[in-house]
């Protein structure tokens, strides 16, 4: 019946766990096998709900880690104080069934057709829907220019380091490590700013689309700096996240 | 459909539990300070802070900081309830009996309106704030109450559910009749007793 | 912290049967018409309370009591969301 295909978008669908990939020391890349998954648009997020055997559950939000086409992956950063995340990282194995609800957000996505020049900025794990981007951006053979920008506490913290730097030449991946620098190193180091966004940035006049991820302070910082670069507000996204 | 058991998965362990005799229905004990909020924390410099009682839209006295740290203070040892079902036994903060604000003021008003910068309001009858039940806190924990915690002055009504204990307060409305606050206009209880939970509008 | 309105993107569609994240609010205090992405929200409090980004009135507040969720919509004064294609 056609009233079920929306329905599947609405309820709790039953999502088994296909494989679990560790991508640094506190953050893990989790397939999902979910058979009555409708699609998703990268940038995207789906919600995820743990049931205990003593029926208390508890649910998240995690942005989608793979493109347009891919099966769902989610990739979950450790808390160390979380409730969730420490389950997921280290506990959940291949086999093991969540309920996830999805996919959601129509504004927070990129297609080939929304152009460019494409700015990406990343903070920590907001790292996860951008990449998103770049591999739909990668898939569908675009040549939309793109940059992003990823701030990362260490080097060690980068997360997908391998297939981001494989991108060079097609597309400008930048680290700026905040925390520790390897010897020798010769990228950004310290928070974004005003003179990073100018080694960086598109400028104005390219009408670029510049879309930014992390944690609240970081994104609300880099927005209002994009925004004194003239940046049109409707040209800067947003995705704020929080450890819940 | 039932939710299949994510195999492993199980709440976060409570140290706290361990008290649970003394804890409203409901509820579990924590040891953190979750920072709940309805919108922006402000920052009221202490120059311009100022805490006013008000009636019919005048207001019937105030006191600036300094006046307000001038009031006598004391320091008491709560346990404190949130709706959203944590409580944190034991806490201990340091801040003026309202009555030695309310007091201040001749009135035989039945019901207040407390008020806080960024147009939070919760609504209480005047018996709940008197006779040892509410303080105006100042001090968190041996310390000054942080912005995030309702700082620099917070209601604190610990025998009622934790919005009531309205943060950044700036004041109370003296009312004949009761009137719905913030929360409670979106379907929290009137009252908001954590014994009887009193969570939801009917309850 | 306040997250913005990507955060509440499940919930919405729970009560709207469509994506909302991508529908544009006018904000009856201000008039501001943003994406609902955009604007500021406050959770893990009794409810949630949805904010203008550029005046910070309340836009939205929605409670869950009982099973139900009450929505308060009386902050927006229109919105407008995209039509299913044929």
């Amino acid at each position: 019946m056609a009233g079920t295909a929306v329905r599947g978008r609405l309820i709790w669908q039953v999502a088994t766990v296909a494989t679990v990939t560790d991508e640094t020391d506190a953050v893990r890349t989790i397939a999902l096998d979910l058979p009555d998954w409708p699609g998703h648009h990268a940038g995207q997020h789906l919600d995820v709900r743990l049931t205990a055997e003593d029926g208390y559950s508890a649910e998240r939000s995690y942005s989608i880690a793979s493109a347009d086409g891919e099966p769902v992956a989610i990739t979950v950063e450790r808390l160390d104080d979380g409730e969730v995340s420490p389950y997921l990282t280290q506990e959940l194995r291949p086999g093991d069934q969540m309920e996830v609800r999805g996919p959601i957000g129509n504004w927070f996505t990129w297609g080939p057709h929304d152009g460019g020049p494409l700015l990406l900025i990343a903070g920590g794990s907001g790292v996860v829907p951008l990449r998103a981007i770049l591999r739909h951006r990668q898939r569908s053979g675009s040549s939309v220019p793109a940059r992003l920008l990823y701030s990362s506490r260490s080097l060690e913290d980068v997360i997908y380091r391998e297939e981001l730097d494989q991108y060079r030449g097609s597309a400008e991946v930048r680290y700026t490590l905040t925390r520790r620098q390897p010897p020798g190193w010769g990228g950004f180091a310290g928070r974004v700013d005003g003179a990073m966004l100018a080694r960086i940035a598109w400028p104005a006049s390219q009408r670029p689309l510049a879309f930014i991820c992390g944690p609240t302070p970081f994104v609300e910082a880099v927005a209002e700096l994009l925004v004194a670069r003239r940046y049109p507000e409707s040209r800067v996204k947003t995705e704020r996240f929080g450890g819940a | 459909m039932t939710s299949p058991v994510s195999r492993g998965f199980h709440r976060l362990s409570r140290p706290g539990d361990a008290q649970a005799g003394k804890l409203p229905p409901g509820q579990h004990a924590t040891t953190d300070f979750p920072v709940l909020s309805a919108g922006p924390t402000p920052h009221t410099p202490l120059q311009e802070w100022s805490f006013s009682i008000r009636r019919g839209g005048k207001t019937l006295r105030a006191w600036t900081w300094p006046e307000f740290m001038d009031l006598p203070a004391e320091t008491v040892t709560v346990d404190i309830h949130c709706v959203t079902r944590w409580s944190k036994l034991g806490t201990v903060w340091r801040g003026v009996p309202v009555p030695a604000l309310l007091d201040q003021v001749a009135h035989d008003a039945q019901y207040v309106l407390a008020f806080s910068d960024g147009g939070y309001t919760t609504n209480l009858p005047v018996k709940d704030v008197t006779g040892g039940q509410a303080w105006l806190a100042f001090d968190y924990d041996g310390q000054p109450l942080p912005p995030e915690h309702g700082g620099p002055a917070r209601l604190l009504v610990p025998h009622l559910y934790f919005w009531k204990s309205a943060k950044w307060v700036r004041g109370m409305e003296l009312l004949d009749h009761d009137q719905p606050g913030f929360w409670e206009n979106y379907g929290y209880n009137n009252y908001g007793d954590p014994w009887r939970e009193q969570r939801y509008a009917g309850d | 912290m306040a997250l913005d309105g990507n955060a509440i993107g499940g919930l919405l569609l729970e009560i709207f049967a469509v994506d909302m994240t991508s529908a544009d609010a006018t904000c009856a205090a201000c008039g501001a018409v943003r994406s609902v992405a955009e604007t500021m929200v406050y959770f893990r409090g009794p409810g949630t309370v949805v904010r203008c980004r550029s005046c910070t009135s309340v836009l939205m507040v929605i409670s869950r009591v009982r099973g139900l969720n009450c929505v308060d919509l009386s902050g927006i004064e229109a919105l407008r969301v995209r039509a299913a294609s044929a």
